[in-house]
């Protein structure tokens, strides 16, 4: 990881298979958004991924586009996320998922280094920035260092060679495996792209979660079983507060939805588990 | 053909701004551009060259305007891209890039479009290069520039409606980038303008600098000089790069990019929505659809709704090369609201029997507001014709006071 391990990411893979779910920061608002972000720790999140909207999502699929706008109705902003996240009453690692335009304008001076710095004090562990590819990421990793959060990189089917050499050199606490091209979604399917991408990665030294279109327990063992050391689920947690949203349902009970499907996942992962488990007590 | 800035940045602007899964297209588009545009590997730029002259109609005259000439005394001359095969200079572009991704071997085109001038000019180059094409436009777009959706259908290509948002041009590339991210590996993005990450910019401006290319010697021929001033109107800004690139260095000539004024330069920080497209002259440094440019934002970085009567010009962003040339002084970014731009319409269509289209509109607004300042010697870009306008035109006019505008009430019921 070159030196760039700095939070606690990485140890939360460190025993068993971490379970990493995402949802956006204040869908469909604040009260009801903490309510859930804690209900996903109670059902086993090793690390959560909160999503701090912007206007322009190019990498999420419809699902996580709804629950953007829903959080930006809903009155969410920059500093109203680093309120909610100091509000939250987890004890797992946070992550930030936002743009790059967000992170670049926050406080008085251009450049990532203000966010990163109220985001460390915030309690932060560290960031998932969709649309910033290695090439453009020097000041933020920067600024990461200085402040001690890890910097999470994607790596997607199409990535290969020296491209993948520049990402793994600037990771830290875990690489985000991308599963299948296209944006975020749940899919009723485990891409066969995941097996070849967690191989191509496998000799570097940092936990691997993949992430796109995993949706239940089954899946989160096939994908564990195949290798990866985590895994990143969004899609099918936004649409149970969507769905829930829209019908009507009262926080509780979408709280225990999101409870109840964050188990699932997690089961299924440490099933995987016990599957490679034995292989690798064989060696 | 100018190979400046091929390394994509344009000082602090430009860059590559682009989910990962995205990015080793980019290096093959990069490496595509420098070999078959800059270095005309296999005749690339000869085969582009002869299909514009015979299926785009170049060059395009440069056309003395007699009447605006004698209403402002000056000598006003009008690059005609109006008369481009399919009335705007979206062809340039679209022609280029849908060549070049049959050289890269790709199979599908994918487009977005605000007017529908791009949407159509890659409909009809996709079509003549038989390459299957979708396209992706704002719903409302679709509902004010129906003859256009027509067009791209009659081309042979399929038209997605893209809901989010306000349904304008910012939304319809957000989701053709989504498709291309799915996609990738067999699909090509024909970027409409000088935006988006490198090397679109650069590679758009190549494609389009025909017009300044052709305008420059035009008006040598006909004048032996060049002209004081040079009049473009800018949205994403790829009529205005491609009518001031070939200018650029000529330090005598005053370059001025028209953006939309809209209603008002105020903007409503609350709603999220500026009532303009004036990100030139009022937008802040930010990132947006892959390039760090002037974006108009509000203060936490969220993207604001632009706004303009005409379609075209309703983008929240700016071309990097563009914010570049503005911030050295080398262009100057002035507006006009949506009154002027209208005005103007009417003016050029009385005066010199050309239907503009709205976009273009905007720079003769300009031009009637401050011709005294311009100079003896001016260039106005034609960007495109004004018939996917009209229905918009009317209805626009009657809901303001356009003094110069004729009346239509005997004709109630419609075109």
């Amino acid at each position: 990881m070159a030196g760039h391990a700095n939070a606690d990411l990485a140890e939360a893979f460190a025993d068993e298979p971490a379970f990493v779910p995402y949802l956006a920061a204040g869908d469909p608002d604040y009260e009801a958004s903490l309510e859930y972000v804690e209900a996903l720790a109670r059902g086993g999140a090793d690390v959560i991924e909160l999503g701090l909207p912007f206007s322009e999502p190019i990498a999420e699929g419809s699902t996580i586009q709804s629950a953007i706008v829903r959080s930006l109705e809903g009155g969410m902003t920059p500093d109203r996320f680093f309120e909610f996240v100091g509000d939250l009453d987890v004890d797992v690692p946070l992550v930030c998922m936002t743009y790059y335009n967000l992170i670049y304008q926050y406080g008085a001076e251009s450049g990532p280094r203000p966010f990163v710095e109220r985001a460390a004090a915030a309690g932060l562990s560290g960031f998932v920035v969709p649309d910033l590819p290695a090439e453009e990421a020097g000041p933020l990793r920067e600024a990461c260092d200085e402040f001690g959060l890890d910097l999470v990189f994607i790596v997607a089917p199409t990535t290969r060679g020296d491209r993948l050499d520049q990402i793994m050199s600037q990771v830290s606490g875990y690489v985000y495996v991308q599963a299948r091209l296209g944006v975020t979604g749940a899919k009723d399917d485990v891409s066969g792209q995941t097996e070849e991408s967690l191989e191509r990665i496998a000799e570097y030294d940092v936990p691997k979660a993949v992430g796109f279109g995993i949706k239940t327990g089954d899946h989160a063992e096939r994908i564990v079983g195949a290798g990866a050391d985590g895994i990143i689920v969004g899609s099918v947690l936004v649409d149970i507060v969507g769905d829930g949203t829209e019908r009507g349902d009262s926080t509780e009970t979408i709280a225990e939805r999101l409870e109840s499907k964050a188990r699932e996942l997690k089961q299924g992962a440490l099933r995987g588990y016990e599957q490679r488990v034995p292989q690798a007590e064989g060696k | 053909m100018t190979q400046k800035y091929a390394d994509g940045k344009f000082g602090e602007y430009g860059g590559q701004y682009v989910p990962e899964v995205l990015m080793p297209a980019i290096e093959e588009l990069t490496d595509a551009y420098e070999r078959y545009v800059l270095e005309n590997e296999d005749g690339f730029m000869d085969e582009f060259r002869a299909r514009l002259r015979d299926f785009g109609g170049r060059p395009t005259p440069t056309q003395y305007a007699e009447r605006l000439s004698e209403r402002y005394d000056r000598e006003v001359y009008l690059k005609r891209e109006d008369l481009l095969h399919g009335g705007a200079h979206k062809l340039n572009n679209a022609l280029g890039q849908v060549l070049l991704a049959k050289y890269m071997g790709k199979e599908r085109i994918v487009a977005e479009t605000g007017a529908g001038q791009h949407g159509t000019a890659t409909a009809m180059a996709a079509a003549h290069l038989d390459m299957p094409c979708e396209i992706y436009m704002g719903e409302r777009d679709i509902n004010r520039q129906r003859p256009n959706v027509f067009r791209m259908r009659l081309n042979g290509s399929a038209v997605n409606p893209v809901t989010t948002g306000r349904g304008t041009l910012k939304e319809a590339i957000s989701e053709t980038m989504r498709d291309w991210a799915t996609n990738v590996e067999d699909t090509h993005y024909v970027i409409g303008s000088i935006v988006g990450p490198h090397p679109f910019p650069a590679m758009v401006r190549d494609f389009q600098a025909v017009i300044s290319e052709e305008a420059r010697r035009q008006l040598d021929e006909q004048t032996g000089g060049l002209p004081d001033a040079v009049l473009a109107c800018a949205g994403g800004g790829s009529n205005t790069m491609g009518t001031f690139a070939n200018f650029v260095d000529d330090d005598g000539v005053e370059l001025y990019a028209v953006e939309a004024g809209g209603s008002s330069l105020e903007v409503d920080e609350e709603e999220g929505v500026a009532p303009n497209s004036a990100s030139l002259s009022t937008g802040e440094e930010g990132v947006l659809h892959g390039a760090r440019t002037k974006v108009l934002q509000d203060s936490d970085g969220q993207i604001m709704e632009s706004h303009s009567v005409s379609a075209g010009l309703d983008y929240a962003g700016v071309g990097p090369e563009l914010a570049r040339l503005v911030d050295d002084g080398r262009v100057q970014a002035v507006n006009v609201g949506d009154v002027s731009a209208l005005e103007g319409f009417h003016r050029l269509s009385q005066l010199e029997g050309i239907i503009p289209a709205l976009e273009t509109a905007h720079a003769f607004g300009y031009l009637e507001e401050h011709s005294e300042e311009l100079g003896e010697t001016i260039v106005v870009n034609v960007s495109g014709r004004g018939d996917k306008d009209l229905e918009t035109v009317i209805e626009e006019t009657e809901k303001r006071d356009i003094e110069n505008a004729p009346s239509m009430a005997e004709f109630s019921g419609g075109i």
